[in-house]
């Protein structure tokens, strides 16, 4: 840690945000390996991420996700633009924002089943806990 | 006369010449330079494969509509299936190489970077092919 401002704090946030979407990896793939064990094994796996409480946990790897891969870009324009690092600084407003415009729209989707609006799956509403 | 020792640090693992654009790994073994383009052309790759994946498996369904029966029918079409091993793979060794990069700033220690390493290497090839035979074997209706 030292006191990068702007360039610390994106550094920072991408290793958080990398380990964590590559927790998330190795849980999902526990879970697709239940299929290995039939369709009601499997079935009863997926529906832990339909629960009100893993629905906000899975806002945290859409956030995530959307940061790293925007933040990506912004390493991506600073090692192969040869003015890219004299704009890093605004280039991480950029990501912030960025992040924060896709992650709006996503976030309701996968929150709204709380509330008993579901777009993407008309049939089922699961409970929270 | 006290003689000060420097305290001995192992040599950083790639050696970056300057800012900006040629900042490319500069020393270092072949295999540093491999990984450093690999994490940004896996990273590019990803950016649309993760994204889009997210966007069909929370948006466009919603969680609890992608059971067994739900994959069944995607993977009546090879395309997801062969979607879904390059995502598998470029993911895990991205992540995995950024946890290796992770491992070498705060593992200071030849023997314990070694125990890491090792420990992320059958950590990739165990969840490789959990994943790899789940999207091989998925029975299709």
């Amino acid at each position: 840690m030292y006191r990068g401002q702007s360039g610390m704090w994106s550094w920072l946030f991408h290793r958080i945000t990398g380990l964590g979407v590559l927790f998330f990896l190795l849980i999902h793939i526990v879970d697709i390996t239940l299929a290995g064990f039939g369709p009601t094994v499997y079935d009863d796996g997926i529906k832990i991420f339909s629960l009100g409480i893993v629905r906000v946990l899975s806002l945290a790897l859409i956030a995530s996700v959307l940061y790293h891969a925007c933040n990506g870009l912004r390493i991506l324009i600073i090692d192969f633009w040869p003015a890219g690092h004299k704009y890093q600084r605004q280039m991480f407003f950029a990501v912030v924002a960025l992040s924060i415009a896709g992650f709006i729209p996503m976030a309701f989707f996968v929150v709204a089943p709380i509330f008993g609006r579901c777009p993407g799956a008309p049939n089922t509403c699961a409970p929270f806990i | 006369m006290a003689t000060t020792t420097e305290p001995s640090r192992p040599a950083a693992p790639r050696v970056v010449a300057q800012y900006g654009a040629s900042a490319r790994p500069v020393g270092g073994t072949a295999f540093e330079t491999f990984s450093w383009y690999f994490f940004r052309w896996s990273g590019v790759v990803l950016l649309f494969l993760v994204i889009i994946h997210l966007i069909l498996m929370h948006v466009v369904t919603d969680v609890s509509m992608t059971t067994y029966t739900f994959v069944q029918h995607r993977y009546q079409n090879p395309f997801w299936r062969v979607y879904d091993l390059v995502l598998l793979t470029l993911a895990l060794l991205h992540g995995l190489n950024g946890l290796r990069i992770i491992a070498d700033d705060y593992i200071h220690t030849r023997g314990w970077r070694v125990f890491a390493q090792s420990v992320l290497g059958l950590t990739v090839v165990t969840f490789w092919l959990m994943g790899t035979l789940t999207i091989v074997m998925f029975p299709t209706k």
